[in-house]
């Protein structure tokens, strides 16, 4: 890059002041670590704290509803959420993550947890969920079932099969007999939902909920196949919980008649 | 600081270049070092839990050179790309005057500060089947470029340009235009100019810029997977293939990771040696 003989000196004199500030900073950090590792442990039954719920990406919606309920059923409480792919919030809690609940989109993902030891007695299922084929609003390709998919210049996108949704897509699709070439395997869910969503792909197989928290982006359609692969969603807690009691609550009420409410409308299923 | 100290210790360096470790102020040589270790110390552990037995087996695996191939081949042809339209770009940019000449070059290096998933969905919302223009691009043409290889060099353009824009334009600003003027003067024509006296001056420049983009487009992962979706052999990366490993072989993730940095360093060092020697 360029370099001029007369800005050399000033830029020295920054560099300093900035290494000085590297370092206040990293210094700060380590102390407002040890700190937050010293905290009072959360006991008896006034519930204080943050309570930190890893959950599948499929249960944004009705996961933060419940927090809002949970914080206003108990005061002084914050509830915060960690949502994404089930395979790696799992990783994240097998090497550490500081997490007090796991709710997860598969069983063989909780498993992932369940075999490290890292769950606190054994993990309950508390809703399932179905596939359904998610087309563009008014359905233009006259997509019925799951035939229809493999329609030449059709543009179909599929979950990953290392993703629960992709897993069961493919479950689905064998039971059928269908076989599909995708023009793409999302990441997750909601990449799938997003390319129909943008008129980008015409069709994607995605979760009942999924199409139910699109609105009217999206049009479901319910094929018979998916029977063959609901998904169980499992819930636990974590053993190296920092707040376990309210661990404990909030997974109450993810299974409590209040909460099976919200999920329910939300388009899951009951377990 | 020693603020006094500092720039009379320079001013005898600059006469001068001692040996390292003698002369060197603690003020950088500190956070120097910091920082170095703060590079290294994730590739090592990278390469201290890399499952090693299971290395051949990965590197066997036609899915691993199907991606590696892929990768190269859409950070090279990313990389021309950038350079074809980034050249001419840095060269506006820098010995050109216009009104809001300031807000385009901030606007070119946009995508550097943008993220890349959000640049991903702004290239669908621009080149997709139902965008702005791609539209027009599959009702004329018949193109639609998401869940093609097309897309994938498109989307890695996209986020390596700028990297090469900013090196050319520092070295546009450097050279010194009077060489530019004294060929126009002599009657050459401001194309000819470019071609023969500006571009053999800032090659070194080109030559960095283009390594920074290469590089750049090689590790894309967010606009790829976004724009151009993920299909093994169309547009899976060797990025998006480590990000899909991880999710359920975290083993088969590392050797990813390694092959992916194994060849970029490879290529990178050959390039050093050979191509930048004179910048």
């Amino acid at each position: 890059m360029t370099r001029f003989p007369r800005r050399t000196r000033r830029t020295r004199r920054i560099a300093g002041a900035g290494a000085a500030a590297a370092v206040l900073a990293l210094s700060a950090c380590s102390s407002s670590g040890s700190e937050s590792s010293s905290s009072p442990e959360a006991s008896g039954q006034d519930l204080t704290g943050t309570v930190t719920v890893f959950a599948a990406a499929s249960l944004k919606e009705s996961f933060t509803t419940l927090g809002e309920r949970f914080e206003k059923e108990h005061p002084g409480t914050r509830v915060t959420f960690n949502f994404g792919g089930s395979d790696s919030l799992a990783a994240g809690i097998n090497n550490g993550a500081p997490a007090d609940v796991f709710a997860a989109a598969s069983a063989k993902t909780m498993k992932l947890v369940t075999d490290e030891g890292h769950a606190a007695g054994s993990p309950g299922t508390f809703v399932r969920n179905r596939l359904e084929i998610a087309t563009v609003p008014g359905n233009p390709h006259g997509i019925d079932a799951l035939e229809d998919l493999t329609a030449s210049g059709l543009k179909v996108v599929l979950c990953d099969r290392t993703v629960p949704c992709g897993a069961a897509a493919r479950t689905a699709l064998e039971a059928g007999g269908v076989s599909l070439t995708p023009a793409s395997y999302e990441q997750d869910v909601k990449s799938a939902l997003t390319k129909v969503q943008l008129k980008e792909a015409d069709a994607a197989v995605v979760y009942r909920t999924d199409v139910k928290a699109a609105g009217d982006k999206v049009e479901g359609v319910e094929f018979p196949e998916a029977a063959e692969a609901v998904n169980d969603y499992p819930i636990a807690r974590l053993e190296n919980a920092p707040n376990p009691s309210a661990a404990k609550a909030f997974v109450a009420l993810v299974k409590s008649a209040e909460g099976q409410k919200v999920l329910g409308e939300a388009g899951f299923l009951e377990p | 600081m020693t603020g006094p100290q500092a720039p009379a210790a320079g001013r005898e360096t600059y006469r001068k270049p001692r040996a390292p470790g003698r002369g060197v102020p603690l003020a950088l040589l500190v956070p120097a070092l910091l920082g170095l270790a703060f590079l290294l110390v994730p590739l090592l552990a990278l390469l201290l839990r890399a499952p090693w037995r299971d290395l051949p087996g990965q590197l066997t695996s036609p899915a691993v050179w199907e991606a590696l191939r892929l990768s190269l081949f859409c950070a090279t042809t990313a990389t021309a790309l950038s350079m074809v339209v980034g050249v001419p770009l840095a060269w506006l940019l820098a010995r050109t005057e216009f009104p809001g000449r300031g807000l385009v070059r901030a606007l070119v290096t946009l995508p550097l500060v943008l993220p890349p998933v959000v640049g991903g969905v702004a290239l669908l919302l621009a080149l997709g089947r139902n965008g702005v223009v791609g539209q027009w691009l599959d009702a004329w043409f018949g193109v639609t470029l998401p869940f093609t290889t097309t897309g994938v060099v498109l989307a890695e353009t996209f986020v390596a340009m700028p990297f090469l824009v900013i090196s050319v334009e520092g070295t546009l600003r450097a050279a010194d235009p009077r060489y530019e003027e004294a060929a126009t003067t002599l009657g050459a024509s401001r194309f000819t100019a470019f071609r023969r006296v500006t571009l053999p001056l800032i090659a070194p420049g080109i030559a960095a810029g283009a390594v920074l983009a290469w590089a750049r487009a090689l590790g894309e992962f967010g606009a790829t997977i976004t724009f151009a979706g993920n299909f093994p052999g169309r547009t899976q990366t060797m990025p998006l293939a480590v990000y899909l490993a991880l999710q359920n072989d975290p083993a088969a993730a590392i050797a990813l990771s390694l092959v992916l940095l194994a060849v970029s360093i490879a290529v990178l060092a050959g390039l050093r040696d050979r191509w930048m020697r004179t910048a």
